[in-house]
């Protein structure tokens, strides 16, 4: 009885501290590009009014938040800031003007190989069939090797750095599912056995044959013609 | 100076010099005829040429089931037996010497000396003209086997059907299920891909790239005026670089930050501004990406105003003189 009317207290008192720390942690990082109230800063940050939980969530967990230089691109690493500090900055940037929620994928429900058409239309231009990344000019295209299933589906929505965004109309939540899916396939590939020399298929492959290939066959007649000769 | 040399040894040799060398004594000793072998070989030699002719025939076709299957079988075979041939000739019929001691080099009797051996090699041959016939025919089959592809690489003459869009004015635009596009629908920050209404979606010059610009971010070349209904721009998605799809659209979340909107063909990464008429922003490509005017109808769909802006896909000889 004690110890739940202490836990109930200790959880009332939290709360508010919990939106302070998030208001003091957004001071310390965000606030000096995207502006005191998250109304942004005009050549230096966008505003943060309205883009809700599901934009901070992503661009703080992936680590692409916060960034050294406003005109940087954001990659991927681990972030120096703590999960918990994390939680309590989205809820912060959460309450500034609303917006989407953290969006809750379900690759379960989703099918592999509509994932694998999907991913082909959308998505395979740039970040290629096998999820790898790659490059749009002025920009890199990050892997998806490291993606939580939250962290594809935040991106499909809001389109992060040079990335199109895509609506529900474009992508619904039950292909999103599939998409989703599909990445997940991709980070743990079922390979059959041998060197999948990075998925890339058959132009990857033919490169490594001719050059493996062609310097056997090179090998073999070389020896062919010393024993000819002694 | 021993090209002269060469030169010299080959006319007197064509000019009826050997028939003073027969009386010499031999340098290769005589081998024996071997018709049989002979027969072999010439046979091989049919057998590559018909080969090489069947991969030129199946190529023609263009319709028989697991045509890879036969194209790699006939080519295989051709050279399979050519080899063969080959293998024959050298081992059963040219007459062999063995020369002891150094090989001559730039001296003119040895070169004389080279000469006869290569002429009394062939002495065991009886059928001359007819295993040369072979061989010849062979080669001709082989290297028409290896050219016939080129055939597919387009019209040769005629070009004018390389600039038939199936693109007219007031043809809808729809999505890959045929649903037609609202222009309300049609959001920025995202491409759409888009197709002529109750035409061949597969020609080159069907498929579409459509995206939304902010109207006042528009900097369309003159005459173009009213091209793009909403800041609504429509471009051809075939790069007119090497016919890849436009299928990367790079498009900034914050623009001051970042670099400004492009359509990028992954192949090359031939790079092109929307907002300006599909100029070339960098990369091979030589032209601008064609672009397509639009309109919208009484109903609130996207609908074609007319064709496009210039030739469609790859460039090809004269594409800039039309």
């Amino acid at each position: 009885m004690k110890v739940a009317l202490l836990l109930t207290l200790a959880a009332v008192l939290a709360a508010p501290a919990a939106a302070e720390r998030g208001e003091s942690l957004y001071g310390r990082y965000c606030a000096r590009c995207h502006g005191g109230s998250g109304s942004g800063l005009a050549d230096r940050g966008p505003s943060l009014q309205g883009v809700g939980a599901r934009a901070a969530d992503f661009y703080l967990r992936t680590g692409y938040m916060p960034l050294r230089q406003p005109g940087d691109q954001p990659r991927r690493h681990r972030s120096i800031l703590s999960s918990a500090q994390i939680d309590a900055l989205v809820r912060y940037v959460a309450s500034l003007g609303g917006g989407p929620r953290v969006p809750r994928p379900h690759p379960e429900r989703g099918n592999v190989s509509e994932g694998m058409r999907l991913f082909t239309d959308h998505c395979a231009g740039c970040h290629q069939i096998a999820a790898v990344g790659g490059i749009v000019i002025g920009g890199r295209v990050p892997s998806l090797a490291q993606s939580s299933p939250v962290e594809v589906a935040e991106a499909v929505r809001i389109g992060p750095y040079l990335m199109p965004r895509f609506s529900r109309k474009q992508i619904s939540d039950r292909e999103l599912d599939s998409i989703v899916r599909y990445v997940q396939q991709t980070q743990s590939p079922k390979d059959a056995g041998g060197w999948a020399i990075g998925h890339l298929g058959p132009i990857s492959e033919g490169l490594v044959a001719w050059l493996v290939a062609g310097t056997a066959l090179l090998l073999i007649s070389a020896l062919i013609g010393r024993r000819a000769r002694s | 100076m021993s090209r002269i040399r060469m030169a010299i040894a080959g006319l007197l040799f064509l000019l009826g010099f050997r028939r003073a060398q027969r009386a010499r004594r031999r340098i290769v000793p005589e081998g024996r005829e071997d018709r049989r072998t002979e027969t072999l070989v010439i046979l091989l030699l049919g057998a590559a040429a018909l080969c090489a002719a069947g991969f030129v025939a199946v190529y023609a076709l263009d319709r028989i089931p697991r045509q890879t299957q036969f194209l790699g079988l006939s080519t295989g075979l051709s050279f399979a037996c050519f080899a063969a041939a080959s293998i024959l000739v050298g081992k059963r019929l040219v007459a062999e010497e063995e020369i002891k001691g150094p090989y001559p080099t730039e001296h003119e009797p040895e070169q004389e000396e080279v000469v006869r051996i290569v002429e009394e090699s062939k002495d065991t041959f009886t059928r001359r003209r007819l295993l040369g016939l072979a061989a010849g025919g062979a080669g001709a089959a082989l290297s028409a086997a290896i050219l016939a592809p080129v055939v597919s690489l387009g019209p040769f003459l005629d070009t004018d059907r390389l600039y038939v869009t199936p693109w007219r004015r007031g043809r809808r635009l729809v999505d890959d299920r045929g649903r037609p596009f609202r222009a309300a629908d049609v959001e920025t920050g995202t491409f759409y891909t888009a197709y002529p209404e109750g035409a061949d979606p597969e020609q080159v010059g069907a498929p579409l790239v459509v995206v939304r610009l902010d109207p006042r971010a528009l900097r369309l070349p003159d005459g173009r005026e009213g091209w793009a209904p909403h800041g609504i721009l429509a471009y051809s998605k075939v790069c007119t670089h090497a016919g890849c799809a436009v299928a990367l659209y790079r498009t900034p979340l914050y623009e001051p930050t970042s670099p400004r909107p492009a359509l990028v063909c992954p192949c090359h990464y031939s790079t092109f501004d929307p907002a300006a008429g599909g100029a070339v922003l960098f990369g091979p490509a030589g032209r601008p990406l064609p672009q397509l005017p639009l309109l919208v109808d009484g109903a609130g769909h996207l609908r074609a105003a007319g064709g496009f802006s210039g030739p469609v896909g790859p460039s090809w000889w004269g594409v800039r003189k039309k």
